[in-house]
């Protein structure tokens, strides 16, 4: 049916189409209906009534529905997506964000930059991070620069050994491998977390 | 219309109040209008230093309830015609005025003055607020170890969400041996932590702790090292491009002519 009639129009036609339909297929076992909007955007009130038409008939029911339309709050809604934040994360400020989290600056030391997914920190990392902060056991903590005063993922905390070592250069990652903190250099993540979009070359 | 500058640090016994009196009198020595405000009530300290307590009549409390005109507040410096201080208050604390109140006095002492220099006091809470309440911009002063760096990062952080933007450091108490040797930080480390402009780097010198006991701030003696600092500082403060100084003491004759001859 057309995406841009009338809503009464398209209940009307429905109901029409339905009625007219063979008794066999109305009666038989219980059918899944996927309703497809296309264009149409329906507020949860019309939703309710479509649906309602729908199920009406004894053996019809609404399995899922789709749309093409993504509503304005959700498309700036960085909910369980990542955010790039720019600025320095001083001591005493905290960062959080439900998602990925991907600062362009620095955690100084006594900052706390948090999120429910992985974290990523283009600059020093010399705070406090804490990935899968909701409990994902699987996120990460990747730095350009690692010197953390403490790492937790999920709810493993580990701190650096005492003495320092070498103050590597190179952009390091921290992962839980079966429940225990590690560091790893970035070269080795997609051995770790194989997944996601991988660049392989062409 | 003057520059109202707020001198904090978060920590305390860095020396917030001996840089206030020093840049004060050393903007004062380059001829410039300035006054001076102690907004550590309860703990005054800058008219100590400053070698004015005894010619205290009336404090900052009193103009903030009225109880005084300004130039009855005001105390005038024995060196210099053109350098004030504006007391605080000894019996009462942070709590005896408002935000509001300190910034409405510190916009009046802006329409007299060049410079408002605001000495702070330690702390993030309401004494804090007070002092940075009517500040154009901040100096945070810090000393090379990690407790007072870690605060002064905090109080850099306060600075901008209260909308204070370009604020810029000096670095106290620096001692160029131990910095040498790796058992103090580094300029450079502190620089990259606090990422604001470096105003000035004083060293470590007995001169200021003699010359703050006799009430005269170290900027007056000539010679010594932390003086020629916080000139440079006021200086810099003026606008100048003055380059920091090396960090290095002067060696007697006998160790130059063994650098010489590489034995040094």
């Amino acid at each position: 049916m057309s995406d841009d009639c009338a809503f009464d129009d398209l209940v009307a036609d429905l109901l029409d189409k339905l009625g007219n339909t063979h008794e066999r297929l109305l009666d038989g076992p219980d059918v899944a209906v996927h309703i497809r909007l296309g264009k149409r955007w329906l507020s949860e009130e019309q939703l309710a009534r479509l649906k309602a038409a729908i199920e009406a008939k004894k053996n019809l029911r609404v399995a899922s529905v789709e749309s093409d339309v993504v509503p304005r709050e959700r498309l700036f809604d960085e909910t369980g997506r990542l955010k790039m934040v720019r600025g320095i994360v001083r001591s005493g400020q905290t960062l959080y964000h439900d998602g990925d989290l991907l600062l362009v600056g620095d955690v100084n030391p006594g900052g706390t930059v948090a999120a429910s997914g992985d974290i990523y920190v283009i600059g020093s990392l010399r705070g406090v991070a804490h990935a899968g902060a909701n409990g994902r056991e699987d996120a990460i903590v990747v730095a350009s620069h690692m010197k953390p005063t403490q790492l937790r993922i999920a709810g493993i905390v580990s701190r650096p050994p005492e003495e320092g070592g070498l103050d590597e250069t190179f952009m390091e990652f921290a992962y839980l491998n079966n429940g225990i903190m590690q560091i790893d250099k970035i070269s080795n993540l997609n051995r770790v977390r194989p997944g996601g979009n991988i660049h392989r070359g062409e | 219309m003057g520059e109202a500058i707020v001198i904090t640090s978060g920590k305390g016994g860095v020396g917030k109040t001996t840089t206030s009196a020093n840049i004060g009198t050393a903007l004062a020595l380059l001829g410039k209008k300035v006054c001076m405000v102690d907004t550590d009530i309860g703990l005054r300290n800058l008219d100590v230093v400053m070698g004015l307590e005894n010619r205290i009549i009336y404090d900052l409390v009193d103009v903030a309830e009225e109880r005084c005109r300004m130039s009855q507040a005001l105390v005038k410096d024995k060196r210099f015609e053109e350098l004030y201080l504006l007391p605080a208050a000894q019996t009462k604390d942070k709590d005896a005025v408002s935000p509001e109140q300190v910034k409405a006095i510190v916009d009046e002492l802006k329409r007299d003055f060049e410079y408002v220099i605001i000495d702070c006091p330690a702390g993030i809470e309401q004494g804090f607020r007070n002092a940075v309440a009517g500040a154009d911009r901040a100096i945070v002063v810090t000393t090379p170890e990690n407790a007072a760096v870690r605060d002064a990062d905090r109080i850099i952080g306060l600075l901008e969400k209260e909308g204070l933007h370009g604020t810029r450091l000096i670095i106290n108490r620096v001692r160029a041996k131990m910095m040498r040797s790796k058992d103090m930080l580094d300029i450079d480390d502190i620089c990259q932590i606090l990422a604001v402009d470096l105003l000035g780097v004083v060293p470590d010198d007995e001169q200021v702790i003699k010359s703050a006991n006799h009430g005269e701030p170290a900027v007056m003696n000539p010679n010594s090292p932390a003086s020629i600092a916080f000139r440079n500082i006021a200086r810099r403060i003026l606008g100048d491009a003055v380059p920091l100084m090396s960090l290095e003491e002067k060696k007697g004759a006998m160790a130059r002519v063994k650098k010489f001859f590489g034995l040094g």
